[in-house]
This record gives structure tokens, C-alpha cells and sequence, in this order.
């Protein structure tokens, strides 16, 4: 039995306990040891995966590979395997349903139904993933799509069913271009490469015409584009992130955005080459201005969690831009921007849903001298904040210095130009943190009420050190993460060169 | 002998009176009767077309019994209906009966 | 490793783990033993580096005649390609190990320092632990080895900074102060980083000491890679130019100086450790490390750098005239004299003759170190003493505060570089090279010395003198000898350092430079120091109309000055205006307006589109039928025409 498997039954079991339990506490108590043994197997895994790598070599691209014929006459098969990048995605899907979860403890209303919407979102992580084969990855991809809406539309606050409409529309209309875009690589696989088939493996291997590459590259990163809240298909993620309760929020700006962007490097860039040598000129364009372009958009905003999510579009504008640029450090780069925006979104929707709990008000205007009265949550607050301005020691330093580095190895005016642009975002970063700090954190106690807020409780806190360690291990040790991943981006870049490009 | 076109100028004017009845008549009943209208135009045209071109065989023959019997088990169908109609509505027009739209 | 190499990793390390230990527990340590772990940290570490400056010095470092580079440890933390790799390591260089013993003699008496002056104050362990993590930052700056290594650590030595401003926190000023010098600086290193990219790019590496090799052997393909001119510089210059930049803005520059002035809303002796000593002279030693290829191959940088010190020098100087806020004269007076440092380096140039401006410049930052840091420790006890900041609450102090009183003269006459103090000598190096390469810049440095000397002694007469001394006066000092003990030991240092013989050790090639004092071109400065201490007497040492009289001469000019020259206001006008309303709020109305507003069309699209079909499921059953029949009919036409 392949151990992936596990990986999708801890999950299922977790449903099948939720959807039986009776109390609250139980539920709550059974999604949170389901997820942490969902962590512990994933860690487990990747142990297991750099052991067998070290024997193996980089002979095979993927391990733990195995499939079954799903619905043969259309050569869908469950096909799943795993490399580094799937597995410290993994590692980031669960540490961030762990950190949801501790948050989410407090939930009063429909327990029942909340867990189990999460945990059938990680569930399509976790899925999406390890699948090989597009038809599957597409399954998990659209098995999100719903428990989105229902989280969002049900327990968000502020316009959550316009939030919840124009997300899951959105989305779709993204998964509608993903359709196409797999299916025209099913079907021009079986016309120039001899059988056609969904195995990205294969898939890697048939080397399509150049016009049908280019038309699939544009309509595949545009797909996955807008989960990834590419410019100019952004706009479902500030109503979205921010009508949503917090465990949703860290969810979906920490893994539903990296989906998109898991979607690009494995689908639209290692299938397509030369579509992408010609055309990611677009992208890279759409990208920077999606940088810039968040960054001063998050400049004007006066509620915490759309600031957030403006800077969650402009962060994963790094993504894109590293996926974009197409050399193997921006590759690295692009994922290593994926875990850390990952746990740093995370941590900062969970210090603003601690804070919102408490003050029931989002406004920076309105809060001030949080740090003084709820120091825990002050200071995660800050960490998060720091890190997201790039801030040495904390993940973001690392990612966003290889997309850089990545990214200025390309010579020519308009690459270099591209990456100015990127790096100028550093500092309109700085000033909307720092202003954020100012008001809401730091400053003195503005509305009486506040004096009598009380800090963080064990859930929260335990949920804030968690997504907090990993912050700080990734920017003091990145080591450890480039170790996992640079066989596999330098694999991904391999078909640029064998390509000729 | 009388043309055959003759015969099949007056099978139409019966089917085109009973459509515009259908069309253009508000009372169940009587759209019931162009319904017959319809039926029996057909009938007509299979009777024609049996004795004019086929005089030998008896197929158009066959299918006119067929379809004088189905209008009756229609017709009684249509009268079951017609009269649930009138005990819900108290009516019989069918301007009245708009309900299972948008 | 032998014993220095284990020295240096712990030199570097105990800070860190001071913070750590501070920053996770301090709660719950009594103020008491959260100050005995920072400052004996620190303690230690300065004594370590006093063990390794004696090694390095006279033992191991010097080989075959210079002093050359040891690379103490070296490993690779980030491979980024195959070239470019930001490595962590320690290198003891005469310039690392002369910044060691200066960041950690300094940090250590701020550490003890504070033990008194900030007793008492809410948050007292988060303040030693952010003291840590400051002094851990500037000790990994200047032993990198890795140009991105040394980024690392500025950023840290910036984040440090901004929490130790922003340390009283409640204060709106405090929390602007905070949040404009991260921001400045973060705009400053902008630059930084995209000159490191660009260097990157074209020596191949981001080791130091690789990048200055290839980039200083004339004829390098390295060099080549730099070929291109714009505005007739090379790529170079200007590669070394953004990275100045970076050091400009750390190091108060002009135009990045605004936020050193507001700095001062942090605790005095933050003040006196990283706006005086420590950090703001991160820029010139960035330029010092790189000097070899600013001298060799890129000399109008270079130039640039001369020329944009003495500026600031002069204007910060005349600032400070003005000023009536004891921390703001003394913070326009660290801008200038670390302009004096940044334009002894622009005024150096390569070999044995010219290279005086370099050794000028460090021996400078050393002295300076020393003096400043006085200088804030003891307006720090006379603010406690007082109450106040402003010049005009103070007055008569000499008897009040005897030992502030003597120390801060010493290091008045120290820093108008009057003999035999530390500031004469060092200031003379940089006045004599200047005098040889750009006579300008020499005139410059001469009057700015003749303003320096004015307006610390305006300081001193003003808050020592100017009134007769209060009857019932106590000493104030006798409370505090914690705060007492640094500042006798840093005027002892404003005295000695000058006396060391320091172009033996640092210098621009490692050898040995005699930095020799001619007697003819010395007094010149003196005279104009003196005349400067003779004015500020005549002026405040009491009573007097003179000051009154020359303002109103100089009214616009005088009113230029006190307001700082209006930079401040141009940097709040293109915040305010530009970033926001010129492009933040059009940003902010096209995402709602257009591209919202485009989503929201179509789905109002798509409701009026619905609108307008529903009609035809009308529930009229004769209207079905007659779509029927139209079906039924065109059925037939087409079947009729087609088969008939």
C-alpha cells in the first residue's frame, strides 16, 4: 500500500469522526488530533522521502508513485507520487490546518458542519498535491471550491454573501480555464504524441508544437492565475479574506492562493517550455504590476484584514513573478515564497481574527495600544509583520532575496526593469506595516472598553507559536527547505534546457 | 374522380382551422374539439392517400382506427384534467391557468 | 579553532543569546537579573574583543608586513546558483576588529549606563534584550564575509533600531520617529540591494573579499562586465554608487539624514550607542570595506562620496547652531562629523601617498565613538537631572554635576579637536589628506571644524555656566555611579585614543602608515577651533544681547536653520501627497471602480440578460404552442427541402 495513502485516510477518517460526534468539545477535539497526526505522517513522509532519496539519486522525479485505473476509457487514472515541492507543501497545508483549528476553537455555531468543511478543504490539499494526474488534480482543485462558499457565506462577517458569491464564481470561472487547459493537453497529447493521456510524467516527456503551447501556457497560468489572485483577476481575494471567519482566512490566502501558483510550476511551466519561453513575457508584467500595485493598494486601506489581503496579492505576486522568470533560482525561489507567505499569512489573519474577537472592530483608526494591553497578540501581530516586510531571520527574507537573485540572472532591460520594480516594493511594504503597527499595536489604549481585554488563550497562543517557529526555522535554516526542493526546480528547469531554450 | 388534391386542400383547412382554433380560443372544451379538429385532418389525409395511391392494401385505413381510438383515451385524458382544472380554479378559461411560469 | 577563533564566534554570540534569553523569559526576571544577564553579556564580549584586538594586532595578524584577513569560520547558508551564495562566516580584518572593540567598549557602558537611568521604567527587560539584539546585528555586520551576510545583519541593526526608538511606545512622536528612520533607511537600502545585484551580477560572487579581488586586477573579464557608461560613469560607479547610497542612508547622509534628529525620541543612552557610535557609522564602514574597488576602479564614486560628506558636514553644522533641544544639536552634530568620516574616504585614493583619507576616516570613526557616546551618556544625566531637553531649563549646572561637568568639557575640546585630545589627531588626518587631494573639500572641513567648536561650546556654557549656580545646589551624581562609572571611563578614552598610533594598524592595504602631524598645516584648524570656543563664550557663557543680535541680522538665513532647511516638510509632502494621494488613492479607485466594478458589471450583465429571457416562460400554454408549431414547421420546410 502506498504510503500517500495515509495522507488521504487521516483526513477522511477525521470526517467520518466529525460527522459522528455528538458534542462540540468532541468534534473540536477530534479535528485537532486528526490534524496533528496528519502533521506528524507528513513529517514522517518527508523523513522517509530524503532517506530514499539519498539512495535513489534523481534518477526518478517523483517517489511513492502508484495508480489505478479510475475510468479507463478516458485514461483517467488515480495516479499520485510525490517530490519535494508537493511534500513541503504538504508540511505547510498541515501546520496551517493545525494552527486554523486552534483558532477556531471558540466557534460556537454549527460546529459540526465548520469542522468538517475544513477538514474537506485540506482534504483537497492534501489531494491536489500528491496527484499525478490532471483529471485528479483538477477533481481536488474543484472539491474546494464549495466548502469555500458554505465557509465563507455561513460564518463570515461583514458582506459575506456578496464575498462568498464572487469568490466561488470567480474561482470557477479559474478551474473553467484549468478545463480547458488540461484538456487541450489531453487531447494534443494524443494527437502529436502518439496516446493520449492526463500523466503529468508523460506528459513532460511529449513535446507539443510550439503555437499549441503557447495557447495552452496562456490559458493554464490564467486559470491558475486566479487562484493565485493574479492581476487583473485579483478582486475575489480582499472581499473573500476578509468576510471569511479566521480559520478560512488563514486557509485560503495560506493554501488555497498556493494551489494556483503548485499549478503553475507543475502544470503550466514543466509541461509547456517553449509556450512559456515566448509568453512569459505577459506574466512577468501582470506580475510586477501586481506587486506594486497591491503594495499601494494595502497603502489605503483602513481595515486590517483587507490590508492583509492586499498584501497577500501583492506577496503572491512574488510567486508569480519567480514562476514567471523561468531560472531555476526563481523556481526556487517562487516555492520557498509559497511556504512562507503560507505560514506569515496565516499568522497574521490569526492575530487579527484574535484581535477582532476581542474589539469587534477591524478599523486601524478605531484600535491602538494593543500592544499594551494584550501583549501576546501584539507581538505575534508584529513578528508577522516583520517578516512580511522581508525582515532578516523570519522566512520572508530568504524567499523573496532567491526570487530576486532569481530573477536579476535574466539579463536584458525589461527583466531588469521588472525586478527593480519588484524589489522597490520593499519599502511601500515597510510603510503600510509599520503604519499598521503604529495604530493599531502600538499607540495608547484609544477606546476605554479595551482595558478590560484579556490576552490570548492556550488555543490561540499554541497556533501563533506554531506558524511562528516555522517562520523563524525557515529564515534562520533555509537550508533545510532548499535541501528538499532544488533537485526538483532544478528538474522542473532541466526541460528549458533539454528543450533548447 | 375528384382530384386528389382536392381532398388533401380540404384536410388542410381543417388542420390550419384547428390550430387557429387551439391558438386563438379560450374555453378548455372548445380547444379540446380543434384538438379533434387536428386528429381528424390527419385522418383524413391517410384515407386519401390510401384509396388514391395505394388502393390494394389497407395500411392508411389501419392507422386512422389507431388514431380515432388514441383521440378518444386523449380526449378522456384531457377531460379528467379539464375537470381538476375547474375544481382548483373554478374556471375553464385558459387565460386563468398562468401559474408554472418564471 | 584555536582560542581567537572561539573568541570571536562567542564575541558575536553572547549578545544573541542574551536576547533570546531576554526576549523569551525577561517577565519573569526581577529588573535586577534581566540587567546582570544583558550587561554581562556585553561585558564579556567587550573583553573578548579586547583579547582578539591584541592578538590580531600583535600577533597573528600581521604577515609579512600587513595586516591581512583571517577568515575565522565560513559556511554556506543559502546557495542561490551555482556562483552566488550568501555564506555566514567571521573575518578579522583591522577594520572588523578595531569595530569590534568600539561596538562592545560602547554597548558595554550603555549596558551599565542604563542599570541606572532607566530604573524604574515599565518594560525594563524588553529594552535590555532589544539592547542585545542591537549590539548581536552590528558585531554580525561588520565580521561578515558575504556582502548579503552584512545585508542581513543591516537589516537586523535597522529592525533593532526601530523597536529601541519606538521603545516608549505610547508616544505618538515616538512611534512617527520609529517608523520614518526604518523607512528612510528601508528606501536607503533599496539601493543597497540593487547594487548588490548588480555586483553580483558582474564579479560572479557575494564574497567581500572575491568581489574586490576580481573587481580591482586591471583588465579582469570581471570588469569587463561593466563596460557600460550612462551619464558618463561606468556601470560601476554607478553599481558602487547605489550601494553607497545604502551607507547614506544607515549613516545620515544628506539627503537620508531626517531621520537621525527624530532618532533621538529613544531612551538617551539607545541614543548614545547606535545613533552616536555604532550604527550610523554602518555606512562608512561599508564604504571602508569596499574601498579597494571604490579607489581602484570606480574613483568618481568616489568623488561623489567626497563631495556629498562635505556637503552634509557643513549643513548639519550650520543645523546645529540653531538648535535648542540638547539631543537634536548633538544628533545634527553626528551627521556631521560622520560626513567628516565619508569625505576622508571620498578625498582617499589607492597606495601609500594618497591612502591617508582611509586610515583618516577610521581613525575617526574610533575617536568619535568614544567622545559622542560622552557626550549623550552625560546630556542624559543632566536631562535626568533637569527634567527637560531644552537649552533653556538648563543653566549653571557646574556645581549640580561635577563629574558630568568635567567630562562633558573633555569631550567638547575632543570633538573641536583641540590638543592633545582624541579628536585632534584624527580630525587633523582628515583635514591634512584633504588638504592634498581636494583643497575644496579642505576649506569646507576647516569651517565646519570652526562651527563644530562653536556650537558644542555654545552647549556647554549654556548649560554649565550662563547662570550662577544655585545656593542650595545638590549633587546629583552621588545617586548614581552606575551612571557615573562610563562616563569617566569614555573621557579617559577621549583623552588616550588619539594618542595611539593608529595608521600602524588600520590602513587602506594593510601596511603600515605613519600619519604624521606637520606642525605648519596644524595650526590653522586649532586657530579656528579656538575661535569658535572664543565666540560661543563671548556669546553664552552668560547673559548676553549678542546672541539676539545676530539672529535678527540673520533672520531668513536663521530661520532656514532652526527650521532645518524645510527637508523634513519635503519629505512629508511626497509621503503625504505623492505616495498617497498621487498614487496610492488612484490605485485604491481603479481596483474598486474599474476592476471591481468590471466583476460586479458582469454579473449585473448577467442578471439583466436573465431579465430579459425570463419572459418567454410566460405560462401561457397557447403561446408553448405555437413555439411548438413554428418548430414543428421549419421541421418540415427543411425536410421538404431537402428530400423534395
Amino acid at each position: 500500500m502506498n504510503v500517500l495513502y495515509i495522507l488521504l485516510i487521516i483526513p477522511i477518517l477525521s470526517l467520518l469522526g466529525v460527522l459522528v460526534a455528538k458534542k462540540d468539545r468532541a468534534i473540536k477535539i477530534l479535528s485537532l488530533a486528526g490534524s496533528i497526526l496528519q502533521l506528524l505522517a507528513a513529517t514522517g513522509i518527508t523523513v522517509y522521502y530524503v532517506c530514499l532519496r539519498g539512495d535513489v539519486g534523481s534518477s526518478a522525479s517523483m517517489l511513492f508513485e502508484s495508480s489505478f485505473d479510475w475510468f479507463a476509457p478516458l485514461n483517467i487514472a488515480f495516479s499520485i507520487g510525490v517530490d519535494g515541492i508537493s511534500l513541503i507543501m504538504i508540511l505547510l497545508t498541515a501546520l496551517v490546518v493545525i494552527a486554523g483549528i486552534l483558532v477556531s476553537w471558540k466557534i460556537e455555531k454549527q460546529t459540526k458542519e465548520f469542522f468538517f468543511l475544513i477538514i474537506l478543504l485540506s482534504l483537497s490539499a492534501y489531494g491536489f498535491f500528491i496527484s499525478t494526474n490532471l483529471f485528479v488534480l483538477f477533481f481536488f482543485l474543484e472539491l474546494a471550491v464549495v466548502p469555500k462558499y458554505l465557509l465563507i457565506g455561513i460564518w463570515g462577517s461583514g458582506k459575506k454573501e456578496y464575498s462568498a458569491m464572487k469568490l466561488a464564481l470567480m474561482l470557477m470561472f479559474g478551474s473553467a480555464l484549468v478545463f480547458l487547459g488540461i484538456s487541450g493537453l489531453y487531447y494534443m497529447a494524443g494527437e502529436y504524441g502518439g496516446h493520449a493521456t492526463w500523466n503529468i510524467q508523460e506528459l513532460a516527456k511529449i513535446s507539443l508544437p510550439v503555437h499549441v503551447q503557447e495557447i495552452l501556457y496562456v490559458i493554464l497560468f490564467t486559470g491558475f492565475g486566479v487562484f493565485t489572485a493574479m492581476f487583473p483577476f485579483h478582486t475575489w481575494a480582499p472581499d473573500g479574506h476578509s468576510s471569511a471567519p479566521t480559520a478560512a482566512s488563514m486557509f485560503l490566502a495560506g493554501i488555497s492562493m498556493k494551489l494556483g501558483g503548485y499549478g503553475i510550476l507543475r502544470v503550466a511551466t514543466y509541461l509547456l517550455p517553449a509556450g512559456a519561453q515566448n509568453l512569459s513575457w505577459i506574466f512577468i508584467i501582470l506580475a510586477s504590476v501586481a506587486i506594486m500595485y497591491g503594495a499601494f493598494a494595502t497603502l489605503m486601506q483602513k481595515d486590517l484584514k483587507y490590508m492583509n489581503a492586499y498584501s497577500s496579492v501583492s506577496h503572491c505576486g512574488f510567486i508569480i513573478l519567480g514562476v514567471a522568470m523561468l531560472t531555476k533560482a526563481a523556481f526556487t525561489g517562487a516555492v520557498m515564497q509559497m511556504v512562507s507567505h503560507g505560514v506569515m499569512t496565516a499568522l497574521f489573519f490569526a492575530s487579527i481574527g484574535m484581535i477582532y474577537d476581542r474589539t469587534h472592530t477591524r478599523e486601524v483608526d478605531k484600535l491602538g495600544g494593543i500592544l499594551k494591553q494584550t501583549p501576546f497578540i501584539g507581538t505575534a501581530f508584529i513578528i508577522a509583520g516583520l517578516c512580511s516586510l522581508g525582515l532578516p531571520g523570519f522566512s520572508g527574507f530568504v524567499s523573496e532575496m532567491t526570487i530576486f537573485v532569481g530573477s536579476w540572472e535574466r539579463t536584458g532591460l525589461f527583466y531588469r526593469i521588472a525586478t527593480i520594480l519588484a524589489t522597490a516594493s520593499i519599502v511601500v511594504t515597510a510603510v503600510y506595516i509599520l503604519r499598521a503597527i503604529g495604530f493599531a499595536i502600538w499607540g495608547s489604549i484609544k477606546n476605554k472598553e479595551y482595558l478590560l481585554l484579556k490576552d490570548a488563550t492556550w488555543s490561540e497562543r499554541g497556533a501563533a507559536i506554531l506558524l511562528i517557529a516555522a517562520i523563524i526555522i525557515i529564515g534562520v535554516a533555509p537550508f533545510l527547505v532548499t535541501i528538499l526542493i532544488d533537485a526538483d526546480t532544478s528538474n522542473i528547469y532541466r526541460q528549458f534546457l533539454l528543450n533548447n531554450i | 374522380m375528384i382530384p386528389l388534391s382536392h381532398i388533401l386542400i380540404v384536410s388542410s383547412a381543417l388542420f390550419f382551422l384547428g390550430v387557429y382554433g387551439f391558438f386563438a380560443r379560450r374555453n378548455l372544451i372548445t380547444i379540446l374539439m380543434s384538438v379533434e379538429l387536428i386528429l381528424n385532418s390527419a385522418n383524413i389525409n391517410f384515407i386519401a392517400f390510401n384509396k388514391y395511391l395505394y388502393p390494394d392494401k389497407l395500411d392508411g385505413v389501419f392507422f386512422t382506427l389507431f388514431i380515432i381510438t388514441i383521440a378518444a383515451a386523449e380526449v378522456s385524458l384531457a377531460l379528467a384534467i379539464i375537470i381538476n382544472l375547474y375544481r382548483r380554479y373554478n374556471t375553464i378559461d385558459i387565460e386563468d391557468t398562468k401559474e408554472m411560469k418564471f | 579553532m584555536d582560542s581567537y577563533g572561539i573568541s570571536s564566534l562567542a564575541l558575536v554570540l553572547l549578545p544573541l543569546l542574551s536576547f533570546i534569553i531576554l526576549a523569551v523569559a525577561g517577565k519573569h526576571f526581577s529588573p535586577k537579573i534581566s540587567a546582570l544577564i544583558g550587561t554581562s553579556s556585553i561585558v564579556i564580549s567587550a573583553l573578548l574583543a579586547f583579547y582578539i584586538a591584541g592578538g590580531y594586532f600583535f600577533e597573528f595578524g600581521n604577515i609579512s608586513g600587513a595586516f591581512t584577513k583571517q577568515i575565522i569560520m565560513q559556511f554556506n547558508w543559502l546557495q542561490f546558483t551555482n556562483d552566488l551564495s550568501i555564506n555566514l562566516g567571521i573575518v578579522l580584518d583591522p577594520l572588523s576588529v578595531m569595530m569590534l572593540v568600539v561596538i562592545t567598549t560602547i554597548s558595554a557602558m550603555v549596558h551599565i549606563y542604563s542599570i541606572n537611568y532607566m530604573q524604574g521604567e515599565e518594560y525594563f527587560e524588553r529594552y535590555y534584550s532589544y539592547l542585545s539584539l542591537f549590539t548581536f546585528s552590528m558585531l554580525g555586520l561588520v565580521v561578515s564575509v558575504n556582502i548579503f551576510q552584512m545585508y542581513i545583519f543591516w537589516e537586523l541593526v535597522g529592525a533593532s533600531s526601530f523597536l529601541l526608538i519606538g521603545f516608549y511606545f505610547t508616544k505618538p512622536s515616538a512611534i512617527a520617529a520609529a517608523k520614518k528612520a526604518f523607512i528612510v533607511t528601508r528606501f536607503a537600502d533599496l539601493g543597497f540591494l540593487i547594487g548588490i545585484l548588480m555586483l553580483s551580477a558582474g564579479a560572479k560572487s557575494l564574497d567581500f573579499f572575491t568581489i574586490i579581488e576580481r573587481l580591482t586586477t586591471p583588465g579582469s573579464a570581471y570588469l569587463a562586465n561593466f563596460s557600460g557608461s550612462f551619464i558618463g560613469m561606468s556601470a560601476l560607479s554607478w553599481t558602487l554608487l547605489l550601494v553607497f547610497i545604502g551607507g547614506a542612508g544607515k549613516s545620515a547622509m544628506f539627503p537620508f539624514h531626517i531621520w537621525l534628529p527624530d532618532a533621538m525620541e529613544g531612551p538617551t543612552p539607545v541614543s548614545a550607542l547606535i545613533h552616536a557610535a555604532t550604527m550610523v557609522v554602518a555606512g562608512v564602514f561599508l564604504v571602508g570595506r569596499l574601498f579597494p574597488v571604490f579607489a581602484i576602479s570606480a574613483p568618481d564614486a568616489l568623488m561623489i562620496i567626497g563631495y556629498t560628506g562635505a556637503f552634509t558636514a557643513l549643513f548639519a553644522a550650520i543645523i546645529a547652531c540653531t538648535q535648542t533641544d540638547i539631543k537634536r544639536v548633538l544628533a545634527y552634530s553626528t551627521i556631521s562629523q560622520i560626513a567628516y568620516m565619508m569625505f576622508a574616504l571620498g578625498v582617499a585614493g589607492w597606495g601609500a601617498d594618497k591612502s591617508e583619507g582611509f586610515t583618516a576616516s577610521m581613525f575617526h570613526l574610533f575617536t568619535h565613538a568614544f567622545f559622542k557616546a560622552l557626550l549623550f551618556l552625560g546630556a542624559g544625566a543632566i536631562i535626568h537631572a533637569v527634567g527637560s531637553n531644552e537649552l533653556k531649563n538648563m543653566g549653571g549646572l557646574r556645581k549640580s554635576l561635577p563629574i558630568t561637568h568635567i567630562t562633558f568639557l573633555i569631550a567638547c575640546l575632543a570633538i573641536s579637536s583641540i590638543p592633545p585630545f582624541a579628536g585632534f589627531f584624527s580630525k587633523e588626518a582628515i583635514l591634512s589628506s584633504a588638504m592634498h587631494s581636494n583643497p575644496m573639500i579642505y576649506y569646507v572641513g576647516l569651517f565646519t571644524g570652526g562651527l563644530t567648536a562653536f556650537y558644542m561650546f555654545r552647549l556647554y556654557f549654556r548649560i554649565f555656566w550662563f547662570k550662577k549656580p544655585e545656593v542650595h545646589a545638590h549633587n546629583h551624581e552621588v545617586h548614581t555611579w552606575f551612571m557615573n562609572v562610563p562616563l569617566i571611563l569614555l573621557a579617559i578614552g577621549s583623552v588616550v585614543a588619539g594618542l595611539i598610533p593608529f595608521g600602524h594598524f588600520v590602513s587602506a592595504n594593510g601596511e603600515p602608515l605613519e600619519l604624521s602631524i606637520h606642525l605648519g598645516s596644524v595650526v590653522l584648524p586649532v586657530l579656528v577651533a579656538l575661535t569658535g570656543i572664543a565666540t560661543a563664550y563671548l556669546y553664552f557663557a552668560r547673559e548676553s544681547f549678542r546672541p539676539e543680535q545676530s539672529v535678527a541680522r540673520f533672520r531668513l538665513f536663521y530661520n532656514w536653520a532652526i527650521n532645518k532647511f524645510y527637508i523634513d516638510e519635503i519629505y512629508l509632502f511626497i509621503t503625504k501627497k505623492v505616495l498617497f494621494n498621487l498614487i496610492g488613492r488612484p490605485i485604491a479607485w481603479v481596483d474598486k471602480e474599474i476592476i471591481n466594478g468590471a466583476i460586479n458589471g458582469t454579473a449585473r450583465l448577467s442578471m439583466k440578460t436573465s431579465e430579459m429571457i425570463k419572459p418567454v416562460q410566460s405560462g401561457r400554454t397557447q403561446t408553448y404552442a405555437m413555439f411548438f408549431m413554428g418548430g414543428a414547421l421549419v421541421l418540415a420546410a427543411i425536410l421538404i427541402f431537402k428530400f423534395v
